[in-house]
């Protein structure tokens, strides 16, 4: 009977103890559409992976803000050589890894080696192409040698895909992520959720609010609204539907924020084979189309309508969205210029909804320009074999999330936009090579006038990012220059 | 009934091996490529060659076949492209789930099918039997996933009894069952109205035969009569639809599981055909189809126990 008492005690006092801090500590439950597969951001493209864990569980040497200024992380300070070549990196003072083992310039140094390796599988391999070695000097101090200037280099490796981590556990970050961020890992249930809580080591603790950070992963938005509705989520920064917004936003419970990200929303024409290898069926394509009305139908006038390729937050924005009005006249002058006059292209489109919602609307409007439009809806897989990698359409249409993309028009004819111009090379080279900021966003406007005037897409709108939040959740970026979402400046009631 | 059980196994392998070599091959046609789909369409060739290699892509289709099946044999079924670990672990992971779910769904099938079909048989050309017969119209009519939006809305969003969605795992037995019970009723509501339609004809139909009315004249009150004589030999073909509604419960969790954001194996096998996870969908497959082999199976046994006269047919 004693016994059995004490148990019943013990019962009860560690019921009473395991509620307490739950009511006192704060959690907060954010809802995301699509799952990780892994949890380490330099093996694995899938976009939810550095959106949770960069800059929360793991850290990069530098980090950027909400405006996409470069802002120091690991690397305290930094400096640049005269011929912009030789980047020497102070690293911070008191960063340790969630393991215990301290960080310190050789972590530094295996990351970048490990991601810059042959066989490395660095989804972005790119950002590590111009650096051609990095040397430790102390435990403190790394350099970074580059064979060539790169304007975007400090911005670049702020990004998930260069985040630091460490000889001993990086082996089983995929399942057991191990970082040196303000959030530690707590539990994953694949599909269904991952939980992060606070690390308690972490530099700044004392700036970190939230105590446990809880991801539920919900990709039909349908249900996403229902889980948000009972109250079973916080926030939702990138809710997948701009058509239910409006309840949420009628709803005194929840506030929601619009703003943008770094996806370009493009119709891709195949620029290396007929019809449009031909400029003037290019742009007989720009002219047909009526943003506004594609905005209005695809995304609820929820989004900005684009001219060229790059986001309208961007600081060397130029609009260019009035080069090619909506014209039907031109539009069909310019098809029977080109001999497309009554023919038939094809819209090949993946399973997104901004993208099959627009490809009906451009269906609609090319057909008023005397074009037969031939929609295909396909799934995933055969757009990455067929469009992506054998070019093997007219039409497409696809958003680009990647910052700082200009440098896919000059990826050279095997890009899946079957495009090359020399130069446009010559453009693109000087943008990424010059360190003059001002400079460099005079020549970043020159290609976006390139893009347009040569009308190698349709541009159609930059992809919102629509936030719905619970009242007394602050600190979530309105828009997102980056993949990621930095948590430790976030608070819930 | 030993060569009846010889020619079943014997058949069940037959058609495991044949649809594992039928998802190899539609697999491997079908366009797509995992290292793209990993690595993102902004990634750089030299990495997704390096991937490729690493997952054994690189290699020829037949060998990777082969390795896979001598694997296999040996209770090794592969490694995930997508969440690089075996897949058993991923089918360990999530089988509980499922399991669960098709259970509960083909257990309120039966109950709800067959209660609703007796009683629907019994009050024939009455208001009960008019109701019945309606709301099954309507049930086979409705689509499970926007029923499932429907009973989410009200339970869930408006009511707040029931969780909108997600599974807190068995550790948590009362949660668990919760979470399962909207699921469950969405699953079970579509598939019962078929059966009960089943069960009210093949009762009715028995109900016409000469014993029955014998058994009327022996004064025998009509529950009697129902339980004794007409259900057992109304089961047939009852029987036959429950087996088949257990491969549509089976399948059908494919889309309940997304409504409800269950990390179960049908969203598992959804994401890994759109992915082109070739191992995870052949043992996945492989895996749904052993389970409606298997139901047919215990079927054909069913058969036996309910009419004695297929006894001999075994032989």
């Amino acid at each position: 009977m004693t016994k059995f008492r004490s148990t019943l005690l013990t019962a009860l006092v560690s019921s009473v103890a395991f509620a307490t801090p739950l009511m006192a500590s704060s959690t907060l439950r954010i809802g995301l559409q699509q799952e990780p597969t892994v949890l380490d951001p330099t093996i694995d493209a899938t976009a939810s992976i550095s959106g949770m864990l960069a800059h929360n569980l793991y850290e990069s040497l530098t980090t950027v803000d909400e405006s996409g200024a470069v802002l120091p992380n690991l690397a305290s300070s930094w400096t640049i050589s005269e011929d912009g070549l030789t980047y020497t990196f102070t690293l911070v003072e008191g960063a340790t890894f969630h393991d215990g083992t301290t960080f310190d310039a050789e972590d530094v140094k295996f990351s970048f080696d490990r991601a810059m390796a042959e066989d490395s599988v660095n989804p972005t391999k790119k950002i590590f192409e111009p650096i051609e070695s990095v040397t430790v000097i102390d435990p403190k101090t790394v350099e970074m040698k580059l064979t060539r200037k790169d304007a975007y280099f400090l911005f670049n490796i702020a990004q998930g895909a260069a985040s630091i981590v460490a000889p001993e556990s990086t082996a089983d970050d995929a399942t057991k992520p191990v970082g040196t961020g303000p959030f530690a890992f707590d539990s994953w249930t694949r599909g269904d959720r991952l939980v992060l809580k606070k690390f308690d080591a972490y530099r700044d603790a004392a700036d970190v609010k939230l105590d446990q950070v809880e991801y539920r992963f919900i990709a039909d938005p349908a249900a996403a609204t229902a889980a948000l509705m009972a109250e079973e989520l916080d926030a939702f920064p990138g809710f997948p539907a701009p058509e239910l917004l409006d309840q949420f936003e009628a709803d005194p419970r929840f506030k929601v924020v619009v703003g943008s990200t770094e996806g370009e929303v493009i119709m891709a024409l195949n620029n290396s084979k007929p019809p449009f290898d031909n400029i003037a069926a290019r742009r007989g394509v720009s002219y047909a189309i009526d943003r506004e009305e594609i905005i209005e139908g695809a995304m609820y006038g929820r989004a900005v309508p684009i001219g060229s390729f790059y986001p309208p937050h961007g600081p060397a924005y130029v609009d260019l969205t009035g080069m090619y009005p909506h014209d039907t006249a031109k539009a069909k002058e310019l098809f029977a210029e080109a001999g497309l006059e009554g023919g038939e292209v094809t819209l090949r489109v993946p399973p997104f909804p901004y993208a099959t919602r627009s490809a009906e609307i451009v269906q609609a409007e090319m057909a008023k320009a005397g074009v037969t439009v031939k929609v295909e809806n396909v799934e995933w897989g055969f757009w990455i074999g067929e469009v992506y990698k054998k070019k093997n359409y007219d039409m497409t249409i696809i958003a680009h999330t990647s910052p700082h993309d200009l440098s896919n028009f000059a990826r050279g004819p095997k890009y899946f936009y079957g495009f090359q111009s020399d130069e446009y090379d010559a453009l693109y080279n000087a943008i990424k090579t010059e360190a003059d900021e001002a400079k460099r966003h005079e020549l970043e406007k020159q290609a976006q006038v390139f893009i347009a005037e040569n009308a190698i897409h349709a541009f159609l709108f930059q992809l919102p990012r629509l936030g719905i939040y619970r009242n007394g959740v602050d600190g979530f970026w309105k828009s997102a220059p980056v993949l990621f979402q930095p948590l430790a400046g976030v608070t819930v009631e | 009934m030993q060569v009846f059980l010889l020619r079943r196994t014997f058949g069940f392998l037959l058609t495991i091996v044949a649809i594992s070599v039928i998802v190899f091959l539609v697999m491997n046609v079908l366009p797509g490529d995992p290292a793209v789909t990993i690595l993102g369409i902004d990634s750089t060739e030299d990495a997704r060659a390096a991937l490729r290699a690493s997952l054994g892509l690189d290699r020829p289709m037949w060998l990777r076949y082969f390795d896979w099946v001598w694997g296999a044999v040996r209770g090794d079924f592969g490694t995930s492209y997508f969440f690089r670990v075996p897949v058993s672990e991923l089918i360990v992971e999530r089988l509980p789930l499922t399991l669960s779910l098709a259970a509960f769904g083909t257990l309120a099938t039966v109950l709800l099918g067959i209660t609703l079909g007796v009683i629907a048989a019994a009050n024939h050309g009455k208001i009960g039997d008019w109701a019945i017969m309606l709301l099954s119209q309507l049930g086979i009519a409705v689509p499970a996933f926007w029923l499932s939006i429907l009973l989410v809305l009200l339970f869930a969003v408006k009511l707040r009894w029931l969780p909108p969605g997600g599974f807190p795992g068995w550790d948590e037995p009362w949660l668990a069952l919760k979470s399962l019970i909207l699921p469950t009723t969405a699953l079970a509501l579509v598939q019962s109205a078929v059966l009960a339609r089943v069960t009210r004809s093949s009762a009715l139909e028995v109900m016409r035969l000469d014993f029955v009315r014998t058994a009327r004249a022996t004064g025998m009150t009509r529950g009697r009569i129902l339980r004794r004589h007409i259900l057992p030999n109304a089961l047939v073909p009852i029987v036959t639809i429950v087996g088949m509604q257990v491969a549509g419960v089976v399948t059908g969790t494919i889309v309940i599981e997304n409504v409800f954001y269950l990390p179960g194996l049908g969203r598992l096998v959804f994401q890994s055909i759109s992915n082109r996870d070739l191992f995870t969908v052949q043992a996945l497959v492989v895996l749904f189809a052993a389970i409606v082999v298997t139901a047919n199976f215990l079927v054909d046994i069913a058969y036996v126990l309910i009419d004695p006269r297929l006894k001999g047919r075994l032989a």
